[in-house]
C-alpha cells in the first residue's frame, strides 16, 4: 500500500509539472487534474513492483530529497566542471593513459551503488564498465592513470575525484 | 534574444553529420553504437532550441520523448552488443 | 540585459562542448576513449545549451507574464533532466556490452576485469 502511494505521488506530480500553465485552479485546468489523478492510479497499479523493489522507504524521507538538488548543484557540478575541461585538454593535446582499474565502494545499498556509479561516469575522465555484484566493487576505464596505479589491486572510490567528497554525499544521502 | 538560437541549432546539426562519419567508419558495432547515442543527445538539443525559434513548446515535449525512447533503445543495442538477447 | 549575457555565455559554452565532444569521438583510438568525449562532453554542452533556453524562458516570462514562457522552461528542464540520466546509463550499459563481446582496450596499462571475466 506504501508502494502504491509513493508511486501514485512521483506520477502525479510528474503530470503535473508536465500540465502546468493549462488552466485556472493553481496552475492547472479540472480536466487534466481529473486526467493526471486516472492515469496515476492504473500507472501505479501496474508499477509499483518496480519503483520500490525493497521494503525499505528511507527515500521517501524528505530532508534526503532536499539533499539530493544541493549535491547536484553544489560538489557534482564542481566536479563535473573540472572533469570536462580535463576531458578538453586531452581531446586537443591527445595525451592518455587507459585502462581498467578495480574500485572499491564501501556502500552496502542498490541505490547508493547506482548514484556512485553515475557521478563516475558523468565525472572525471571515468567511465563504470561492470559492477562485481558480491563485493559491490566497481570497475572503471580511466582515461589517465597515475603512474603507480596499475600495480595496486584496487583504489578506493574517494581517490578518482579532485576537490570533493563524493562518495561521502552520497553516503549521507542514501543510506 | 531570439537571434542567438538558430546560429547555434545550425552549428549542432553541422556536428550531427560528423558524428555520422564515425557512424560509417566506425570498425566495431560498439562504435557505431556510441555514435549513435551521440546523434541522439545532439538531435534532442536541437529540437530544444528549434522550439524557441519557431516559438513551438510541442518541439520540446518531443524532446523528452525521443530522449526517452533514444535510451530504451540505446539500451536494447547494448544488450544485443553483449550477447545477452 | 543580464539575461542576454547569460545565455550568449551558455550557448557559447555548450557549443564548444558538443564540438570538442565530436573531435574526440573521431580521434581518439578506441570504444572505451570515445566513450570519455561522448558521454561526459556531450550531455555537458546539451545541458548548458537547455540552461540558455531555460534562462530565456524565465527573463521573458519575468518582461511579459506570458505563461507560455514559464511552460517553455519548465519543459526543457525535465527534458534536461531526462538527458542528463539516461545518457550516464547508456553509456554505462554500451561499455558493459563492448566488454562482454570481447573488445578489449587496446591501448590500455591495465585491464583488471579481463582477469576476472574470461
Amino acid at each position: 500500500m506504501i508502494a502504491f502511494c509513493v508511486t501514485f505521488l512521483l506520477v502525479f506530480c510528474i503530470y503535473l509539472l508536465l500540465t502546468a500553465g493549462s488552466g485556472t485552479i493553481g496552475f492547472w485546468s479540472a480536466s487534466e487534474l481529473v486526467a493526471g489523478a486516472g492515469l496515476g492510479i492504473v500507472v501505479a497499479g501496474i508499477t509499483r513492483k518496480f519503483l520500490c523493489r525493497s521494503d525499505n522507504y528511507r527515500m521517501a524521507n524528505p530532508l534526503r530529497l532536499l539533499l539530493i538538488p544541493v549535491y547536484l548543484l553544489g560538489p557534482f557540478l564542481v566536479e563535473v566542471t573540472l572533469a570536462n575541461i580535463d576531458v578538453a585538454g586531452r581531446v586537443i593535446t591527445g595525451r592518455i593513459r587507459p585502462g581498467i582499474i578495480r574500485v572499491t565502494s564501501e556502500l552496502k545499498t542498490d541505490l547508493g551503488i547506482f548514484m556512485l556509479a553515475n557521478s563516475i561516469t558523468l565525472t572525471p575522465g571515468t567511465i563504470t564498465v561492470d559492477i562485481e555484484e558480491k563485493g559491490n566493487d566497481l570497475f572503471v576505464h580511466k582515461i589517465n592513470i597515475m603512474p603507480g596505479d596499475e600495480q595496486k589491486e584496487a583504489v578506493p572510490a574517494r581517490e578518482l575525484f579532485s576537490i570533493a567528497d563524493i562518495p561521502a554525499w552520497i553516503r549521507r544521502i542514501a543510506e | 534574444m531570439i537571434g542567438y538560437f538558430s546560429p547555434v541549432a545550425f552549428i549542432l546539426v553541422a556536428l550531427v553529420f560528423l558524428a555520422m562519419l564515425r557512424l560509417v567508419l566506425g570498425p566495431t558495432p560498439a562504435d557505431r553504437a556510441v555514435a549513435v547515442d551521440t546523434v541522439n543527445t545532439l538531435m534532442v538539443a536541437v529540437l530544444i532550441l528549434l522550439g524557441v525559434v519557431y516559438r513551438q513548446i510541442i518541439f520540446i515535449d518531443v524532446a523528452i520523448v525521443y530522449a526517452l525512447l533514444s535510451f530504451v533503445s540505446t539500451l536494447f543495442i547494448a544488450k544485443y552488443i553483449g550477447g545477452e538477447l | 540585459m543580464i539575461a542576454d549575457i547569460l545565455i550568449i555565455a551558455f550557448l557559447a559554452v555548450g557549443t564548444f562542448f558538443n564540438t570538442l565532444g565530436i573531435v574526440g569521438l573521431l580521434r581518439f583510438p578506441d570504444v572505451y576513449t570515445r566513450m570519455h568525449a561522448t558521454t561526459k562532453m556531450t550531455t555537458f554542452g546539451s545541458v548548458f545549451t537547455a540552461l540558455a533556453v531555460i534562462i530565456y524562458g524565465g527573463a521573458s516570462w519575468l518582461g511579459s507574464m506570458d505563461t507560455g514562457y514559464a511552460i517553455l522552461s519548465i519543459h526543457t528542464l525535465i527534458a534536461a533532466v531526462a538527458l542528463a540520466f539516461t545518457n550516464a546509463l547508456g553509456s554505462h550499459a554500451i561499455a558493459r556490452g563492448a566488454h562482454r563481446s570481447g573488445i578489449k582496450p587496446s591501448p590500455a596499462v591495465v585491464d583488471r576485469l579481463e582477469e576476472v571475466q574470461p
